[in-house]
């Protein structure tokens, strides 16, 4: 069973390089495999690459995704880290 | 041993070991492999050692630069740890059994190219990225030195094609004693840097890096721009005194720190530097400078991934002023577009970016910059002796303009019941020929000029002083520069205003005793220029120079005003 949650991206210049490098650094440190779907697309989040070519901008709903021992502190784990670098809510 | 020769872009010699700043050939074969396991393996030992050389240099950047700068090596980082990017590399290794750099090349160019078709462009620059990073490690592959300037732990001097911001951001003052480029002029961006480093470099060698191997010996004199390759010892003891006799000199210069810039017959004039961060204000005390005649505030907003806040704008400001104390400071508003891009504004290319959407012209339409920006210097105006300078002013329009915006958010600070100094000056930059042609009506309403010559000159000659073929048009000494020059010069004083000069040529040995003649008030110049043009103007008259005047206007060619200033001078 894998968790997942929405978020509104609010930050004016969406997802760039600075808050997307804080995300993947955040999901590199579970070991469960998480995803991040936005527009139709689903991508690696461990992936700098990845959540960089989403191009995520302002107003974005993102959905959060994890599978695996740790899924529900590493979805409540990324969620904050949006929330405390004022990315989104 | 053999001679080059260059343009001397900052003063002082050195002499040390070629540290080549380039590219190493990063080419190879495709290759059929047998053992996979130990090509994968040779890719991880390849991945880790890229990562622990772009730790230290993010590590250097953090100390020296601060975190925004150590930021994008960050990113640097998780590229390489990117599992997107890594496990395809070793499943086409695993699979395909070939040599792990066709597999990291092959790999890569396909982020490359999916980056450099999105049709963002910061997006586009991530592009850039991927391949910074995938050199790196292509190096390692092929076991060939990649360039670290960062990581210099040795004395050398730097030669390289051009130097960049980012190259001499990584730059160690302590170990890198001076550079050489084959590209640049006095005004480029190397220049600039190796002035305000205080190391000796010669730019415009044209060709530097092909002729010089890693490792040979060099002395750099930054004093007559010269590039001696493996010079003989007869050659290291001259210019070690000639070395020696800089430092002297520097020394006397010192002296004369804490004086005021008098000319021989007795006029004071302004010696004041050119700054692009609070940092610098160190270097401008240390080199005695009456106060900062251009604060170029373009630096706050580059190299980073959005525009920076007021708060962070007021901080910067209230620190310059609060350093300078009770002695002058102009600030120059936002002067950006054009070449100096900032990618996060996704301006669109344009084909004449000299003459595009740029400085003022765009805090116009975007006024919501430029009101940040204004409600930033006004709230910081109470903490010392600020003046405010609009760039590229074309017309009188722009120049109404801007102030009314600036008036505006003044009322609204006072209205918030925010302090605000009530003796701002507000003046422009003088570096469109239009704008020098009618100075005499600006007077009126500016309360003071700053010339911009670097511009003023490439604008009055039609010369793009980044175009090495049409540099010799870079004439500072036309008489249609000194006619214009001292246009402004005589409209500012008609109305009681003062008249500076902020580009390369107020520093410059036979300009300054042109200006002195003309009456410039204000020579804004490199920080390190400054005692040494003290020290000349205290030898000059103010009234023989006044009396060259009509004669210098009225000469036909640089050359002829050049000649004739040296002569007189005895340069």
């Amino acid at each position: 069973m894998a968790v997942e949650k929405t978020v509104t991206i609010t930050d004016e210049t969406g997802v760039h390089a600075r808050p997307a490098t804080v995300l993947v650094n955040k999901a590199g440190s579970y070991s469960s495999d998480m995803t991040l779907e936005y527009n139709g697309k689903s991508i690696n989040l461990k992936s700098i690459m990845g959540v960089m070519s989403l191009g995520i901008p302002q107003g974005a709903e993102i959905k959060v995704i994890a599978e695996g021992s740790d899924e529900q502190e590493a979805v409540d784990g990324v969620v904050e880290v949006i929330k405390s670098e004022g990315l989104g809510e | 041993m053999s001679i080059l020769t260059g343009i001397a872009a900052s003063n002082g010699i050195a002499i040390a070991k070629a540290y080549k700043l380039a590219v190493p050939d990063l080419s190879f074969t495709k290759k059929a492999i047998e053992d996979a396991k130990s090509e994968v393996e040779r890719l991880t030992n390849a991945l880790e050692v890229s990562k622990s050389e772009l730790e230290k240099i993010k590590e250097h950047a953090r100390t020296s630069l601060g975190d925004e700068h150590a930021e994008i090596f960050s990113a640097h980082l998780l590229v390489l740890s990117d599992p997107e990017l890594i496990n395809p590399i070793k499943d086409k290794i695993e699979t395909d059994k070939v040599n792990a750099e066709f597999a990291l090349d092959e790999t890569a160019q396909m982020f490359i190219q999916m980056f450099e078709n999105m049709d963002n462009e910061y997006m586009r620059e991530r592009a850039a990225d991927i391949k910074d990073v995938t050199k790196r490690v292509m190096a390692h592959l092929l076991n060939v030195s990649f360039p670290n300037p960062a990581l210099i732990n040795e004395e050398v001097v730097v030669i390289a094609e051009d130097l960049t911001p980012s190259d001499t951001a990584q730059l160690n003052k302590q170990f890198v004693k001076g550079f050489a480029t084959n590209i640049g002029g006095r005004t480029s961006h190397s220049a600039i840097m190796a002035r305000s480093l205080e190391i000796p470099a010669v730019v415009g060698t044209k060709e530097v890096t092909s002729t010089v191997k890693e490792g040979d010996l060099l002395i750099i004199d930054g004093i007559d721009g010269q590039v001696i390759i493996n010079p003989s010892d007869d050659e290291v003891t001259k210019y070690t005194q000639k070395q020696e006799e800089f430092e002297k000199q520097k020394q006397e210069w010192a002296k004369l720190k804490d004086e005021p810039t008098t000319s021989s017959d007795g006029t004071h004039v302004e010696l004041v530097a050119n700054i692009g961060t609070p940092e610098d204000v160190e270097g401008v005390l240390n080199n005695g400078g009456e106060g900062v005649g251009l604060y170029r505030t373009e630096f706050l907003y580059m190299g980073k991934n959005s525009l920076p806040t007021e708060d962070e704008q007021f901080d910067a400001y209230k620190s310059v002023l609060e350093q300078m104390g009770e002695k002058p400071v102009v600030v120059r508003t936002l002067d950006i577009g054009g070449d100096k891009e900032l990618p996060y504004l996704e301006l669109p290319d344009e084909m004449n970016p000299f003459l595009g959407y740029r400085a003022i012209r765009l805090c116009l339409e975007r006024d919501d910059i430029f009101r940040t920006q204004l409600r930033a210097l006004l709230r910081a105006s109470t903490y010392g002796n600020l003046k405010i300078m609009f760039p590229m002013i074309a017309t009188l329009d722009e120049f109404r303009q801007a102030k009314k915006i600036l008036l505006e958010e003044k009322d609204k600070l006072i209205a918030e019941g925010v302090e605000v100094s009530d003796s701002i000056e507000i003046g422009i930059m003088v570096e469109i020929p239009s704008t020098a042609v009618i100075a005499r009506q600006f007077a009126k309403e500016v309360d003071f000029f700053s010339i911009g010559t670097n511009d003023l000159i490439q604008y009055t000659l039609a010369a793009d002083r980044m175009n090495e073929r049409v540099s010799y048009l870079y004439q500072p000494y036309h008489p249609a520069i000194l006619n214009l020059v001292n246009n402004v010069i005589e409209a500012a004083h008609a109305e009681g205003k003062w008249a500076g000069m902020c580009g390369e040529m107020a520093g410059d040995s036979i300009a300054i005793p042109i200006l002195l003649g003309l009456g410039l008030d204000e020579f804004s110049m490199s920080a390190t220029s400054i005692l040494p043009a003290r020290t000349q103007i205290k030898g000059l008259s103010k009234e023989e120079m006044q009396s060259f005047k009509d004669q210098l206007l009225s000469m036909n060619t640089a050359d002829e005003v050049e000649a004739f200033v040296r002569e007189k001078t005895n340069q």
